[in-house]
């Protein structure tokens, strides 16, 4: 952890995520007021005393909805990569702890899936299922899957022929405990690299997915819906879509950055 | 290059491009709501339901119909849009060209754009200069297309004195102003992610290969600093940053559904979207099928650029 706080990058992104964390666990206890409250007096207003952010088109405070929109989207986010690892872990430490046939038939099967573009994947998917938040998130879940599994299999791949491995093999260990005890431990790193920055990713698809109308669904306050609804309006007040199109964009950028400063951390090479 | 190794390369991609129809025939089989109901409406009989799919012939076993599809699109025979009544081939032809004219523009933007950004931030590293590039860049990769589309639409296109039209879409055969005015938006709602991905990649790569021993070298040879970076260090950090650019491909190709969907351009993703709705499953199937090809085959380019420009990779 100091050595994540130690980079700006880390340093920045380890900020934004306590803030996005406080505004998930306690942000609808800080709304000031009712998200869905209408405030017809004061309908798109910018920024005021009464309404920091302003209000949207049926006078609703941006900030209180904004508050009580992080959990929708970074949950689902956070709920969808995790899916997606452990899944793709599954496949890919089978892959490659089995090896032969069984692991030419599973990886070519991944390079036809991540041939198609994640989005396009997760579009199909919402179709076959219906929209609806838990639907998208399925949905965003198997589109990473594919690549979870390739980052998991090369990690376990480079794992098996080190020393350790070797030497728990020469114990006349059971192949269960190298697996559990050698192998998976130490492809952990990049498989948690790998989904801290997917997680930006999964909340930019699944706020995409809500403002094309297949992901939460009114009166839903996720963040990509915010923009959806209110975006007939965004001419006579910028706010109605700046302020939860940014937040996205903060979200998204705090997972980044913390997910490369991990990476720096955890890679040897660049200990200085 | 060896012919072996462009012939492994090219099985590889058939085979994927293979496995490809068999997951998104897979995928659009097990759509609900069939396209005979679709065609009919909610109020059809169950007689006549049978008697459409029938006609439509989706009251066979699912691997004969995957067989007889994949046949005729051996054969280029795409079949009928369900919805609208025309052949496929006509229909999605029209807007992949739509949708080539809005990436290439997009994609030929970001890299000339990107490419000296990066370069500009690797050169000037520690300084404001990197500082602010890095910033924008880092903002860049976590704004999606519909925020970035949406902002870009309030500042450039509010109704009153809109500098640029919100949508729409004219030929470049018909009025090239015409066509440059509307393209700028969407390129660039598609192209501000790329941009900033790619720039930060040829800065991480130009940043590696500019302390690297050669380049001392070259410096200690008393090289002018321009002729380092030009002749040296640039071909040596394009490598990486043609697979980054090849990898991108595929975010356009998901950016573009948006995008064009935002900007009422008639191309492949708004057309997608309209049969998605639809459950019109040949021209699903279609696009589909055309974006998940032209992914694949970026990523083979690449590979193959990659090879002539890193001889490393050609003796694998």
């Amino acid at each position: 952890m100091n050595e994540i706080l130690r980079s700006p990058t880390g340093l920045v992104g380890t900020g934004l995520l306590t803030i996005i964390a406080f505004a998930v666990l306690l942000g609808p206890y800080l709304a000031q007021y009712d998200p869905q409250a209408f405030h017809p007096q004061a309908r798109l207003s910018g920024p005021t005393a009464d309404h920091w952010l302003g209000t949207d088109q049926f006078g609703r405070d941006i900030l209180s909805r904004l508050l009580t929109g992080a959990r929708p989207t970074i949950l689902f986010g956070v709920g969808a990569t995790l899916l997606g690892v452990i899944a793709g872990s599954i496949i890919g430490i089978t892959a490659g702890v089995v090896g032969g046939w069984v692991d030419s038939v599973i990886m070519r099967t991944l390079d036809g899936l991540l041939a198609v573009p994640d989005l396009l994947f997760t579009l199909l998917i919402v179709t076959i299922l219906g929209g609806g938040i838990g639907e998208a998130m399925f949905a965003v879940a198997v589109a990473f899957t594919p690549g979870m599994a390739r980052i998991a299999r090369s990690a376990v791949l480079s794992i098996r022929t080190r020393e350790y491995v070797l030497a728990a093999i020469a114990r006349d260990e059971s192949q269960a405990y190298i697996i559990v005890q050698e192998v998976i431990p130490n492809a952990l790193g990049p498989v948690i690299v790998e989904a801290t920055i997917r997680v930006s990713f999964a909340i930019m698809i699944g706020a995409t997915l809500g403002f094309l109308g297949l992901g939460a669904q009114p009166p839903s306050t996720e963040w990509g819906l915010m923009v959806a609804e209110a975006r007939q309006y965004m001419y006579r007040s910028v706010w109605v879509v700046a302020v939860p199109g940014i937040a996205i964009a903060v979200a998204a950028l705090g997972f980044n950055l913390f997910g490369d400063a991990l990476r720096d951390a955890l890679d040897p090479r660049n200990r200085r | 290059m060896s012919p072996a190794y462009l012939l492994r390369r090219f099985l590889a991609v058939l085979l994927v491009l293979w496995i490809v129809t068999v997951a998104v025939f897979g995928i659009t089989m097990i759509l609900p709501g069939n396209a005979a109901i679709m065609i009919l409406g909610e109020y059809a009989t169950p007689d006549q339901v049978a008697a459409m799919e029938e006609r439509l012939g989706l009251n066979r076993p699912a691997v004969i119909q995957y067989f007889e599809w994949l046949f005729n699109l051996l054969q280029g025979d795409l079949g009928m849009s369900l919805r609208l009544s025309l052949p496929v081939a006509e229909v999605v032809g029209s807007a992949v060209k739509n949708s080539a004219l809005l990436a290439v523009t997009a994609l030929l933007a970001v890299t000339v754009v990107a490419v000296p950004l990066g370069m500009l931030a690797a050169v000037k590293r520690g300084t404001g200069t990197d500082l602010g590039i890095s910033l924008v860049a880092y903002v860049g990769t976590a704004m999606p297309e519909f925020v970035t589309a949406t902002l870009l639409l309030v500042i450039f296109a509010a109704p009153g004195n809109p500098l640029l039209p919100a949508g729409g879409f004219i030929p470049p055969g018909e009025s090239v102003s015409g066509f440059i005015s509307h393209v700028i938006l969407p390129a660039g709602a598609l192209g501000l992610i790329l941009t900033a991905h790619i720039a930060r990649q040829v800065r991480s790569e130009m940043s590696d290969v500019l302390s690297s021993d050669y380049i001392r070298a070259a410096r200690l040879k008393g090289l002018h600093e321009r002729r380092v970076i030009r002749r040296h260090a640039l071909p040596n950090s394009l490598a990486p940053a043609v697979a980054v650019i090849s990898l991108d491909v595929g975010y356009l190709l998901g950016g573009i559904i948006v995008v064009e969907e935002i900007f009422a351009w008639p191309g492949l993703g708004r057309l997608l979207i309209l049969a998605l709705e639809n459950r019109d499953l040949p021209v699903i199937q279609a696009i589909a099928l055309l974006l998940a090809m032209v992914y694949a085959i970026t990523n083979l380019l690449s590979d193959l650029v990659i090879a002539t420009l890193d001889p490393r990779v050609r003796y694998e």
